[in-house]
């Protein structure tokens, strides 16, 4: 398996799926911030067209390992493969190319507040010259329409919309271009039960549909169980646990199931800074 | 012996620290100015810029520009009646105001008005994942944020500029010939004779020059703004407040450029 080009991109995808290659591979993983471990070997396998969750608390690096996935931060030591290619070392083109099979959605969203909604959703096809303006419009309205949300809502800035239609709007923008790989940062933070089930729920259906490989992180145990095939459990930097996510709670692990059941007492204590 | 280091200590830290911004901030522009030459090419924004910058300004600078003829024009009388010299002060202002004040007064006023307004919203774009979302889409945000509002600047402001010339001057010759008793037609040969080619070009460039570096600190300083809103309020001032001195300081630069013998 050599490049990421556009072209091969799809093949590479395929030949590392019947190899049984995982969609993504981290091994040894570190990155620390002034001097401060926040990836301390990191080692995780994603199957392909599986949906990992990655929980720990806050600080543990669940958002960081992300953002090294993503090309966002750059890992001081480690490997990150997507089907098998080491992105790190990929030359900036081809790394460019890979973001082009990548959708993410961020935990606040993120919509851009100078464009209106169709703009947010049709905005990676448009900045590539994959569509016209004038189609980008209908393939928001066909879209927006997967979230459950009308066409209308295309011509609203992010600003007027509720926080459940901005997270609908994310999610609508993060497959708009068809991804094979999506990324949900806390999909349901800050939205009431309902609300995040529906959230949920979208999410299961539109990975699904794509066939695509989802990695969420989250707080939120109800949905972790819903969105998640498999788990992960990040902590001090590490991944200290692997398994089905439907054994989140009586997974055998004290710490995942301390993290999981949200009880004060066990093997994680919180860390006061003095 | 501590006594002696330790502030020996902090004056190099200060030091090395002030060549590090100077260098990353050295750095961005080079960067940005590599996309403006590369596709794709970001029309709309650039537009977008252009326009908040050479039309949404254009009142500030106006009126600037008016009240400062007016003032240069009674300021330089008053001041010249003593020599028996007040024939030279239409040389003076027009001198005046093609030369320094109509670029640096409206650099400053554009200053006050886009680089606050760019690093606020560049920092508030920075401080809710706006600028990580846009490279997960695929998009530069050097290329998509930065480059074309540089662009914006270095062209936009020359034209603010020849607004603001033109208007000092028409100011200045609003209060000599109402109120000072000049002869309109005397007052504006002696204004259009006096003035020089260069005189006008020197200022139009160093228009452009402030123009890019007002887009230039409001977007860096946005760029790398942390920690929500106070970190986009501080950034704010840093660039308002560093796009100024910048603009004084260069001015120096430029007119010793121009005007050296």
């Amino acid at each position: 398996m050599t490049g990421f080009g556009p072209r091969d991109a799809t093949e590479t995808s395929l030949l590392a799926a019947a190899a049984g290659v995982p969609k993504i591979r981290m091994r040894g993983v570190k990155k620390a911030f002034a001097g401060k471990p926040v990836l301390d070997g990191v080692d995780l396998d994603v199957a392909p067209q599986s949906s990992m969750v990655i929980l720990g608390g806050s600080g543990s690096g669940k958002s960081v390992t992300i953002k090294c996935i993503l090309g966002l931060i750059t890992p001081d030591e480690g490997v990150i493969e997507i089907d098998g290619v080491d992105v790190l070392k990929l030359p900036r083109r081809e790394r460019e190319a890979l973001g082009d099979r990548i959708g993410m959605l961020f935990q606040n969203g993120a919509l851009f507040d100078s464009l209106p909604v169709w703009e947010n959703v049709c905005f990676k096809l448009l900045a590539q010259n994959r569509i016209t303006r004038a189609r980008a419009r209908d393939r928001a309205a066909e879209v927006l329409a997967q979230v459950g949300l009308a066409a209308s809502v295309g011509d609203l800035s992010p600003a007027e919309l509720s926080g459940g239609m901005q997270k609908r709007v994310a999610l609508a923008r993060a497959i708009a271009a068809k991804p094979d790989i999506i990324f949900f940062d806390e999909p349901t933070t800050g939205l009431d039960p309902i609300m995040g089930a529906v959230i949920d729920g979208l999410i299961v259906d539109c990975v699904k549909k794509l066939g695509a490989t989802a990695v969420s992180i989250t707080h939120d145990m109800a949905s972790a169980r819903r969105i998640g095939d498999q788990a992960a459990m990040i902590f001090k930097g590490r991944i200290v646990w692997e398994g089905a996510a439907a054994t989140l709670g009586h997974s055998g692990n004290a710490m995942v199931d301390q993290f999981a059941n949200g009880e004060r007492d066990g093997p994680i204590q919180m860390e006061l800074r003095r | 012996m501590d006594l002696v280091l330790n502030p020996l200590a902090a004056v190099g830290r200060g030091v090395l620290g002030g060549c590090r911004t100077v260098g990353n901030a050295a750095l961005f522009a080079l960067e940005a100015i590599s996309h403006v030459a590369r596709p794709p090419f970001y029309g709309r924004l650039f537009l977008r810029a252009f326009f908040e910058i050479a039309y949404f300004s254009l009142p500030v600078v106006a009126l600037t520009a008016v009240f400062t003829g007016m003032v240069l024009v009674l300021q330089s009388y008053t001041g010249f009646a003593r020599f028996n010299a007040t024939g030279a002060v239409a040389n003076l202002v027009v001198l005046s105001i093609t030369r320094e004040l109509g670029p640096v007064l409206a650099g400053l006023m554009v200053a006050g008005r886009i680089s606050a307004s760019f690093a606020a919203e560049i920092g508030t774009m920075r401080v809710t994942d706006q600028i990580d979302a846009l490279t997960t889409l695929s998009t530069n945000p050097m290329k998509y944020l930065v480059a074309p509002r540089l662009l914006a600047g270095a062209l936009a402001m020359p034209l603010l500029v020849v607004v603001a010339d033109v208007l000092g001057v028409m100011g200045g010759w609003m209060i000599a010939t109402l109120k000072l008793g000049f002869v309109s037609a005397t007052y504006l040969k002696a204004t259009f004779d006096f003035l020089q080619f260069d005189d006008v070009f020197s200022g139009l460039v160093k228009a452009s020059v402030f123009g890019f570096v007002v887009a230039l600190m409001g977007t860096w300083c946005g760029y790398n703004s942390k920690g929500g809103a106070q970190g986009v309020g501080g950034a704010t001032t840093t660039a308002v407040v560093t796009s100024s001195i910048l603009i004084l300081a260069l001015d120096y630069v430029l007119t010793e450029m121009f005007f050296a013998q």
